[in-house]
């Protein structure tokens, strides 16, 4: 069955997600991929959400991250401050993030283009992102791979990666360990070079080549060794995704136009 | 970087001593009195241009929708506004005028909706909106230190990033055990606004489902207006007392409202009504627009009840309660 690139990242990122184990998610593309590997290999993967919702089981996507269905047949519908608190003292594995921009320590913006005062464009801020991406153990950023999202630097770190680099978010008094993990994009997959903190190249798509990720990047990327090519999505993921998390298409009619 | 930096900008709500909480909270009536009114009544009350006000609920969900139609009718200007994740309910309030500065967490955003609103481009733009930076988790834990009655709170967000940067807060070290943490300020709002699924005539509030930061919010507030789906009997209240989650001497003033929370969710009761946020997101991209928007929704009706007989009355609203009750699919009219 032929995917979409939608298709791909959900399915990239679902493969991430070890069972057992408890993962921030948000609306949209990480809630499908989290979805995706409940509903494939990990059917224990405990879904928390920020408003307070705690492991639902899913009748349809929810709009809004405080939705009744963000806690329909939940064993849990606590208060943020709960769930937060959770995620502070270690008890949170993964996180999904997202932004407009990404520098190559995994710090991101999703507040302002430009100057903080006169901005080119206002985006609606961290949100929970600068939660998650301050106590999470392993954040999973989801973002196009495009030159003028792939920084030196972003105009504005609303969520912390690795700050400056090596030591950045302990001298910051950031929980350590934590911090960013991977990155899902368009064009493959990035992880962290464990001793500069840099982004490094994973793996691609299959019909992308290093190139294309190196002609998207605006940073130098760590390349150690030739990626791999990541696996697609099977018929039966396809399936899953279509006709039990996305029937209607708000995800796959969607992903267009989406900052 | 400093040994314990600091946020650049002035807070827009200084946090109270635990002195002046004393004194402000000490001075609230603890007597159960019948607290019902209107929404005009409870708005020209306790909502004063100027005020910083407090929202319950989170994004589309629990939102005091009647409230806010309210504060825009009654014309209510130069408000200053928590956006802990504020969607729906901060833009109606910015397309009514009413606003001059948002704490951002979440905020200028419908979620997943893909249409952006532009009231708060439009505001930021000609320099008629101030904003400053905080997290989702900030305020909860800043709503969290007020409802403790201290003046401040220890976290580990924020920290070495522009959101602290372009926020109020600061840095401390523990003086136990020498971390660096980020030391928020409490959130003590001037006035609160809140929807609740019931609630009785003192004000002892019931809520369904996640409570998100409203426990803390509503024991934050100065002031606190709750709107409610439905007026119970204060037995009901002392049959089930560990389903109150705000209780009456929190509470100024309840007004009885259902389907307050329209075109928000209801957790348990009624959806989204998707076709009317689309019909809102779609009137934002002009002043114009958003203009007339506001004159037939809230200036041209004389309160809620005749708003909601606009929009499509009883058979929508029954058809936004099979929805949540999933016996009908929901429409996505972006």
């Amino acid at each position: 069955m032929k995917h979409s690139l939608t298709e791909q990242m959900i399915r990239t990122a679902a493969g991430l997600l070890e069972d057992n184990k408890t993962c921030f998610v948000g609306s949209g593309l990480p809630l499908a991929a989290a979805s995706l590997a409940k509903k494939t290999h990990a059917p224990n993967l405990i879904l928390v959400f920020e408003a307070g919702g705690f492991d639902p089981e899913f009748t349809r996507l929810p709009l809004s991250v405080g939705e009744s269905i963000t806690f329909y047949h939940a064993t849990y519908a606590g208060g943020m401050d709960d769930i937060m608190g959770d995620a502070g003292k270690g008890m949170v594995d993964y996180g999904f993030l997202g932004g407009a921009q990404i520098d190559m320590y995994g710090n991101l913006n999703s507040t302002v283009i430009g100057d903080y005062f006169h901005p080119k464009a206002r985006f609606p801020g961290s949100g929970g992102a600068n939660d998650v991406g301050s106590l999470c153990f392993k954040t999973i950023a989801i973002m196009r791979h495009e030159k003028r999202r792939f920084l030196e630097h972003v105009d504005f770190i609303t969520t912390p990666g690795y700050l400056d680099g090596p030591g950045g978010r302990e001298r910051a008094g950031l929980p350590a360990p934590g911090g960013p993990w991977r990155v899902v994009t368009t064009l493959g997959m990035m992880g962290y070079d464990d001793e500069t903190k840099r982004m490094e190249l994973l793996g691609v798509y299959e019909g992308v080549t290093k190139d294309d990720v190196i002609k998207e990047t605006g940073f130098e990327l760590i390349i150690k060794a030739e990626p791999e090519i990541l696996p697609a999505p099977t018929s039966e993921e396809i399936r899953i995704f279509r006709e039990e998390i996305d029937p209607v298409g708000v995800i796959s009619g969607k992903s267009k136009g989406k900052d | 970087m400093n040994e314990l930096p600091q946020g650049d900008m002035e807070l827009a709500s200084r946090p109270l001593t635990a002195g002046e909480a004393r004194t402000w909270f000490g001075k609230k009536s603890r007597e159960q009195t019948d607290k019902r009114m209107t929404a005009k009544e409870a708005v020209e009350k306790f909502v004063h241009d100027g005020d910083y006000v407090g929202i319950g609920g989170f994004g589309h969900v629990r939102v005091p929708m009647a409230l806010i139609c309210e504060i825009v009718r009654r014309k209510k200007r130069n408000l200053r506004i928590a956006g802990h994740t504020a969607c729906h309910d901060l833009d109606f309030l910015m397309a009514g005028g009413c606003v001059s500065h948002v704490d951002v967490a979440y905020s200028f955003g419908h979620e997943l909706r893909p249409v952006r609103t532009r009231v708060g481009d439009r505001l930021i733009k000609a320099g008629k909106l101030s904003t400053q930076e905080w997290s989702n988790a900030s305020f909860s834990w800043r709503y969290k230190a007020a409802a403790m009655g201290v003046s401040f709170i220890p976290v580990k967000v924020m920290l070495g990033t522009d959101t602290f940067k372009y926020s109020g807060a600061k840095t401390v070290r523990c003086p136990f055990t020498g971390e660096i943490y980020c030391a928020l300020p409490a959130l003590y709002p001037d006035v609160v606004l809140m929807h609740v699924p019931r609630a009785d005539k003192y004000g002892n509030c019931q809520i369904e489902g996640i409570s998100i930061a409203d426990k803390d919010v509503a024991r934050a507030g100065k002031r606190v207006i709750v709107s409610a789906e439905e007026i119970i009997d204060n037995s009901a209240i002392r049959e089930n007392p560990h389903l109150t989650m705000i209780p009456y001497f929190c509470v100024d003033a309840v007004v009885h409202q259902p389907y307050g929370s329209h075109p928000c969710e209801m957790p348990g009761s009624y959806w989204f009504d998707e076709e009317v946020i689309a019909e809102y997101l779609k009137a934002t991209q002009s002043e114009e627009d958003t203009a007339a928007y506001v004159k037939k929704y809230v200036y041209d009706v004389k309160d809620f009840n005749e708003y909601l007989q606009l929009v499509g009355g009883e058979e929508k609203m029954k058809r936004l309660e099979r929805i949540e009750r999933f016996e009908e699919s929901p429409p996505y009219p972006w």
